[in-house]
């Protein structure tokens, strides 16, 4: 199993989203910005939070055209998986293979501490190893989380059960308590929290850990 | 040429800084403002040749996230 981690100028979650792959049991690989290609055979493409390009302009806006941001859309659109994580969320949503967009904190702060999730759909690769309704403790670090879609695109993500997970309790204002969100084949995951950094007994918690177990041996390369 | 790019939030999209400085207006004493928003100016300075659907598909491709934001283009 092979996973790749993209490394944008400003990304501080890369090694921990790479050793969280690792520990799953992946061979993983960084590839930086500039690359215009995955490496051959990969699996899942990791895009890691931080903050890509300084987030000048809008948060994930300039890393989304970057070379390496065209051949994650590729890869997507030919089925393969993806998880983004936090700056990695907001860059899938600039590139438009997620749909909405993430807002400053409602109220205004950048927000850095664990928060409860609930898992609101076990019917993916990304979160097979949960029960819907389980609440998990996962961290948060962000200024610009406060997840945004029309109407429209809300009741479909509901209706077609891809919201992936919810706050328990919303710090952030984003509509519907909407943590992460899933694509329209299930394959690509946007969230928010850090399951990388809920992943290893020294963290304090291991609840995210069971995103990367499950996806160990469910990925295929597209 | 030059072009003037005003982005703003949609109206409907939560503008949690134009109310935080309609907030600390309010604090100031100037009590008839009734709402703020507040948005991004990106000033362009074009070569020769280039024209407005240019400078639009620069805002549709970069300069503002439609989804959350409308734009107006200022040509000079």
């Amino acid at each position: 199993m092979k996973a790749a981690v993209v490394v944008f100028p400003g990304s501080n979650c890369d090694r921990d989203l790479s050793v969280a792959f690792e520990q799953a049991g992946f061979d993983v690989s960084m590839v930086w910005h500039k690359d215009s290609a995955l490496p051959e055979g990969v699996d899942i493409v990791g895009v890691p939070g931080g903050f890509s390009y300084g987030d000048y302009l809008r948060c994930g806006a300039i890393a989304a055209q970057s070379p390496i941001c065209k051949a994650v859309i590729q890869h997507a659109d030919r089925g393969g998986y993806a998880i983004g994580v936090c700056n990695g969320f907001q860059i899938l949503t600039e590139t438009g293979v997620l749909p909405g967009a993430l807002l400053r904190n409602a109220g205004l702060k950048y927000i850095c501490r664990t928060v409860n999730l609930k898992v609101a759909t076990s019917d993916s690769v990304f979160t097979q190893g949960y029960n819907a309704g389980d609440v998990i403790g996962v961290p948060i670090a962000h200024h610009d989380g406060n997840y945004f879609a029309d109407a429209e695109t809300v009741k479909a993500l509901q209706d077609q059960d891809r919201v992936a997970f919810t706050y328990e309790e919303n710090p952030n204002g984003s509509v519907a308590d909407i943590a992460g969100i899933l694509s329209e084949n299930r394959r690509v995951l946007g969230m928010m929290p850090h399951p990388e950094r809920a992943a290893d007994e020294g963290h304090g918690g291991t609840d995210g850990a069971a995103v990367f177990r499950a996806l160990a041996g469910m990925v295929t390369a597209a | 040429m030059k072009a003037r790019v005003h982005v703003m939030l949609k109206n409907g999209v939560l503008d949690p800084q134009g109310e935080a400085v309609r907030h600390a207006l309010g604090a100031l004493g100037f009590d008839k403002v009734e709402g703020v928003r507040q948005g991004k100016v990106i000033d362009l300075d074009l070569a020769e040749g280039a024209t407005e659907a240019d400078v639009t598909a620069m805002c549709e491709k970069l300069l503002a996230n439609t989804v959350i934001e409308s734009y107006s283009i200022e040509l000079a």
